[in-house]
């Protein structure tokens, strides 16, 4: 008989290391090659726990379901009830968030007011001051200050609807703005008081007070400096909700706005982004609580924000207590922000559609995140602020699709009681059951 | 002429009633009695008048104020005329942590001492220090004058930009980027004015005084220049 031949040595197949993945070495040889760390834009990137995790419990026997498109759902909601003459009346409760003039073309800052207007909500500036397109094309505008002052003024905080005193933000709480010199365009820098073309980088703190004390002393400022009329809400990015809710509260906050780790950011240290702050998820009910246990909620307004897509994270946001949201990175998808369309264009700068961040360097296809003048121009502030307009429209419908079938009239009814998580963290962060059981993790006895 | 007494008038009566002056307005002379340390006396006017407050004031007097002149007869608490657009407010006695900051434009000066953080973030205003100045003083200062007759403390100048800083007497240390730059004639012209805005002309000789700038080595991250942050 004859032998049988001999067998090769059988080959594993090639392993890659789940913890030196494809994209840690690349950034270990990026980082070795420059001696750099790695700068972008856009929040978390990374899986956390979020909205999806959470299901809403339609009404069925124990609860009565409203009639789709015949009976009411309110969407309505007033900002500023607890100390301001003059609160803001939004009829939706999706805010566009905070974005610069300098990291934003001015065509892009006139899309988002006349998107956000047409649905009846506010606008935010950012960094850098109002500038005239964005103040006439809003018809709410809140007013930011923030720790560099650049643009500074008090006319501004006068003619605003809203002032927003700025401590931080999801992407990156405890750290300041950035602005690299290729967004320093003649008009940015006269706006900032700063050369041309140079790297800015602003402050972490504000240089005018440090601490909850003297934070109260400022809001009084700003309290008498436009006469107790503008609500003035204080931004914190999510780390210690519920304490900086309680200090925000004390020092006079008519509304908290509370920015999770997936929140975006024109530019910062990608380290920054993905390792620091918690997500919007884990953020949402300490800040309530902290509401709940000063007797305020509802009273002081909670708007949230971070990882915001579509109306059922709307309705999760605010059935967990908010009172509205705030979009940032979805308001940009919706002017053409990282458009397939232009795919050609963002594999010539080394990326692909749905991937492009790196919204410091300025040349955004799109128009949007420049402030090249040619790249500028390609952006139809017209058309864009209409599909801002559209989206809008769309997450409000489907908020209160999901509110009617959970037997509210308002989307403010909804309620913790309406969700279930799908996951043991979900449901712990939460603070809701695991779906089918009565078990909410660390309140249920274990 | 209008005399306010805070020990009888509550703060926002005044702050309302100065908000309200027409640009025009005849009203330009306004006393303040018995500050007793409020905070945000006389924040936003907007109005060409002489305000006079008779005592010790706590944070931001005269906060953001455009056109008008503010006198302080004591002391100022944290952020004095924080984020001036124009005009002028002098303070007889010292200032807390943080006077100028950000101001845009007008002049601030301050008789006495000023604490930490003189002019952080300044952004074209002129302050003219009679005394000396704490640490981090023009930290991140982007544009304006800052004159100190007497010392500075730690760290002066800090991440600066386009401010240009004066100082009579010693220096602790300068702050990162903060550089010693040469005092020509023309600086010494320009110190002179200012000396002269602040009512010291020819009381002080500009000759005495040694020049600060940004060495403009942080205007672009540089790998090389990481110690310094």
């Amino acid at each position: 008989m004859d032998k049988l031949p001999p067998r090769p040595v059988p080959a594993t197949t090639p392993r890659k290391s789940a913890t030196f993945d494809d994209y840690s070495l690349s950034e270990i040889r990026r980082a070795a090659a420059t001696g750099l760390y790695d700068i972008r834009g856009g929040g978390a990137k990374r899986r956390v726990p979020h909205f999806d995790d959470l299901l809403f419990l339609g009404a069925s026997i124990s609860r009565y379901p409203l009639e789709g498109y015949r009976e009411k759902c309110a969407t309505n909601v007033t900002l500023g009830t607890r100390f301001a003459k003059k609160p803001i009346e939004l009829a939706i409760p999706i805010t566009i968030a905070g974005m610069s003039f300098g990291s934003l073309s001015a065509q892009a800052k006139e899309a988002l007011g006349r998107g956000a207007s047409a649905l009846g909500t506010s606008t935010t500036t950012g960094d850098g001051g109002m500038t005239p397109e964005e103040r006439g094309h809003s018809n709410l505008l809140v007013y930011q200050l923030l720790p560099s002052r650049y643009g500074m003024n008090p006319n501004d905080l006068r003619q605003a609807d809203a002032i927003e005193v700025v401590v931080g933000q999801g992407a990156k709480p405890g750290g300041g703005g950035m602005l690299l010199g290729q967004k320093i365009s003649a008009r940015v820098a006269e706006m900032r008081t700063l050369p041309e073309g140079i790297d800015q980088r602003s402050a972490c703190r504000h240089p005018d007070w440090t601490g909850p004390d003297d934070l109260e002393i400022k809001l009084h400022e700003l309290r008498e400096l436009t006469d107790w009329e503008k609500p003035i809400y204080v931004k914190v990015g999510a780390s210690r909700p519920y304490y900086d809710t309680a200090l925000a509260v004390k020092a006079g906050a008519d509304v908290v706005v509370l920015d999770g780790m997936q929140g975006g950011t024109a530019a910062t240290q990608e380290v920054f982004i993905e390792h620091v702050g918690i997500p919007l998820l884990a953020a949402i009910r300490p800040a309530v609580q902290a509401l709940q246990d000063l007797g305020l909620h509802r009273k002081v307004q909670l708007v949230v924000s971070g990882g915001i897509r579509n109306g059922a994270d709307v309705a999760k946001a605010l059935a967990l207590g908010a009172d509205a949201v705030s979009i940032g990175t979805a308001a940009l998808a919706a002017l053409g922000d990282n458009d397939p369309a232009l795919e050609e264009e963002y594999r010539a700068l080394g990326t692909t559609a749905g991937a492009y961040d790196d919204w410091h360097e300025g040349r955004d296809p799109a128009g949007i995140t420049t402030q090249d003048p040619g790249l500028a121009a390609r952006l139809d502030p017209v058309a864009a602020g209409r599909r801002l307009a559209n989206y809008l429209a769309v997450l409000t419908l489907e908020a209160q699709t999901i509110a009617r079938a959970c037997g509210k009239s308002h989307v403010l009814n909804l309620e913790p009681e309406d969700l279930v998580a799908l996951t043991v963290e979900a449901a712990a962060m939460a603070q809701v059951p695991l779906a089918g059981t009565q078990w909410i993790p660390g309140k249920s006895g274990f | 002429m209008s005399l306010v007494d805070l020990a009888t008038t509550p703060l926002r009566e005044l702050n309302a009633a100065l908000h309200q002056l027409p640009p025009d307005t005849n009203n330009t002379q306004w006393t303040i009695r018995n500050p007793r340390g409020q905070h945000a006396i006389a924040v936003g006017i907007d109005a060409p008048i002489a305000v006079e407050i008779e005592g010790h004031v706590g944070y931001y007097c005269a906060g953001m104020n455009q056109q008008a002149s503010v006198t302080i007869r004591g002391n100022a608490g944290v952020g004095l005329a924080e984020n001036m657009m124009s005009g002028e407010v002098r303070v007889t006695g010292d200032a807390s942590q943080a006077a100028g900051a950000t101001a845009q434009g007008g002049t601030l000066v301050i008789g006495g001492n000023a604490s930490a953080r003189c002019g952080i973030s300044l952004k074209g205003a002129d302050i003219i220090v009679q005394g000396n100045v704490g640490h981090m003083s023009a930290f991140m200062a982007q544009a304006g004058n800052l004159v100190v007759l007497g010392d500075a403390g730690e760290a002066l100048g800090d991440s600066l930009y386009e401010a240009c800083l004066y100082v009579r007497g010693k220096v602790a240390s300068l702050g990162a980027d903060c550089i010693e730059k040469a005092m020509t004639e023309a600086h010494r012209a320009k110190l002179a004015a200012l000396l002269t805005k602040a009512g010291l002309n020819g009381a002080v000789d500009p000759a005495a005084f040694r020049r600060y700038g940004s060495a403009r080595r942080l205007y672009h991250f540089k790998v090389d220049n990481v110690s310094a942050y």
